[in-house]
């Protein structure tokens, strides 16, 4: 097995005691082990310093559930398609099950748990309970996340621009009619 | 998943060493790669990331063409107001794909890079030739629906699923690529290949070679263009047939036109055929109608996507309606 200058730095970071090989599938060469590699992260979560060990593999949405117990973001479906896990990273609406967590250091994480202001809700949340904006709740943490990123993004006046932007969070219940709502009066539109 | 080194660099000339080094795979936004990864479709050993290169740019360049950085965000590309005002297309395919938070994740560079959603190529446990040469096809007997109608061979039949890389090709672009020797400009339709007989090579990218930018021509193809993407749902859906179209007129007359096609073919489909009709007529429905049946003359349907002929037909004929109108 030959190892590379970064391989042999990987080794030493490794925690894992056992180390197996594995035949790349393709080539049936053999490649780099199989043992799993952690970093250390410096990150601010909801506006505050956090220092994370994680492996490479553990995804933004994992570390925050499962090492952070911030548990308002939801896994859906894990890949993507269906905005449960929307979080806001450097102040932009994305999807925190297809980034990894390793790739965050640095950067400024907010999750529904920060989103509110000394005790004070968002207005998005306020809206939200005004206008009954679900049912069984589970999308909900996505569905805000995603409507107060949409505050400040270009969207156009009307409903169905509402709907447009707001496609990548999908509500099983089917409460879109008074999520439309509630997001149209926390823009002032309605 | 299978574990994997990480290393984020901060300059072309790193990640391309890195890459050089240790079989590294690059990684920018991560939705299609942590996708299959999550899969096991994509097992790569050594992740380098690419975000903190100095790639986020979207400049004008002295001969009127636009370079776009391979890490620029789909989102900042469609909401750019020189691309809304000088690439309708582009701007209007970029907003049909996918949503908001992926759109402010994934990048220009890879997106051209992005994966088939062939069902079966996403799922190991079927046998795809892409996935793993020689294994067979799946999709070609199964269920077919959303695949290919052209561009496809003995081997593989799945689309590519790109909304962006459609309407490059209406717009003339050029990806600018760099490898440890050098840089090279790549036409995008030389940029993804037919799958042939080597359905797991897609594009011209060799191991370790990193997209730098996207680079749009001042060129007539721009204002009057449009593109129509049609799909099972309103949004937040990938094509079932689409088109990317661009006219420079002449009074009524086309002078000249661009026709390119989405979610019916293995790459993103230039249709010269229906340029050809296009050029020198009158710009008016009857010459669409002409122009559409073109574009389809080479299709061929596998059991479940027929309907992809008459889909793409009516897209290209609603897609050159409105850059005339626009
Ligand atoms: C649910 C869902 C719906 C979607 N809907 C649509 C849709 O409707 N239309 C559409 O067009 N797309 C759609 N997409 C796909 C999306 O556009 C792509 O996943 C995205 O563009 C990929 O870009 P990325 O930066 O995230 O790539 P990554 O996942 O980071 O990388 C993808 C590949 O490109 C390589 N790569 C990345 N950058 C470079 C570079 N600079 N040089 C060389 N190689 C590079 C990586 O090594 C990797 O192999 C959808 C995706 C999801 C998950
Ligand atoms: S169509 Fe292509 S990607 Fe799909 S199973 Fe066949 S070989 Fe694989
Ligand atoms: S859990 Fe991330 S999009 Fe569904
Ligand atoms: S409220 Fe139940 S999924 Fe949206």
């Amino acid at each position: 097995m030959s190892i590379t200058p970064i391989d042999r730095l990987e080794f030493i970071r490794i925690t894992a005691a056992a180390t197996s090989v594995r035949k790349d599938t393709k080539s049936g060469v053999s490649v780099a082990p199989s043992a799993s590699v952690t970093r250390a992260l410096a990150l601010r979560v909801n506006g505050e310093a956090v220092r994370l060990d994680v492996d490479t593999r553990v995804t933004l949405l994992d570390a925050l559930r499962e090492q952070l117990q911030l548990f308002g973001t939801k896994k859906g479906c894990d890949h993507g398609q269906c905005g449960a896990c929307t979080v806001h990273v450097n102040g932009r609406r994305v999807l925190s099950c297809l980034t990894l967590a390793v790739m965050h250091d640095d950067d400024d994480i907010i999750t529904v748990e920060g989103l509110e202001r000394n005790g004070v809700l968002h207005p998005v949340q306020e809206a939200f309970i005004e206008h009954d904006a679900f049912q069984c709740g589970y999308c909900t943490a996505g569905q805000i996340m995603s409507a107060a990123a949409l505050l400040n993004e270009p969207c156009g006046p009307s409903d169905d621009d509402v709907r447009e932007q707001m496609s990548g969070n999908l509500c099983r219940c089917g409460a879109y009619p008074n999520i439309v709502a509630a997001i149209q009066s926390a823009r002032g539109r309605a | 998943m299978h574990p994997f080194s990480y290393e984020k660099v901060t300059n072309e000339h790193e990640a391309l060493e890195r890459a050089r080094l240790g079989k590294a795979t690059f990684v920018a936004g991560g939705t299609t790669l942590v996708d299959l990864m999550k899969l096991n479709v994509e097992v790569p050993t050594a992740l380098v990331d690419i975000n903190g290169l100095p790639l986020n740019q979207i400049e004008d360049r002295s001969d009127g063409s636009i370079r776009i950085g391979a890490l620029v965000r789909n989102g900042d590309l469609a909401h750019d107001s020189r691309i809304q005002s000088r690439y309708r297309v582009l701007s209007q395919a970029i907003l049909a794909g996918a949503s908001a938070q992926l759109r402010n994740m994934a990048t220009t560079g890879g997106n051209l890079m992005q994966r088939t959603r062939c069902y079966y190529f996403r799922d190991p446990v079927y046998p795809c030739n892409k996935r793993q040469p020689g294994a067979g096809c799946a999709a070609m007997d199964g269920y077919n629906r959303i695949h290919a109608i052209l561009g496809a061979s003995d081997t593989c039949i799945a689309t590519h699923p790109s909304d962006m890389a459609v309407a490059l090709v209406a717009l003339d672009a050029s990806v600018h690529i760099r490898a440890a020797n050098g840089e090279r400009v790549v036409p995008i339709m030389e940029f993804h290949l037919l799958p042939g007989d080597t359905p797991d090579r897609e594009t011209v990218i060799r191991p370790g070679e990193l997209i730098t930018y996207v680079t749009l021509p001042s060129g007539p193809f721009g204002p009057r263009s449009a593109y129509v993407k049609l799909r099972d749902r309103a949004s937040y859906e990938f094509a079932l047939a689409s088109a990317a179209v661009a006219l420079q007129l002449e009074g009524t007359t086309v002078r000249s036109a661009r026709v390119a096609l989405g979610g019916v073919a293995t790459k993103p489909w230039r249709a010269l055929e229906a340029e050809q009709v296009l050029t020198g007529a009158a710009a008016n429905k009857a010459t669409f109608l002409n122009a559409a049946d073109a574009a389809l003359t080479g299709a061929v349907p596998r059991r479940h996507n027929a309907y992809k002929i008459e889909l793409a037909k009516r897209a290209v004929v609603r897609a050159l309606a409105d850059a005339l109108t626009h």
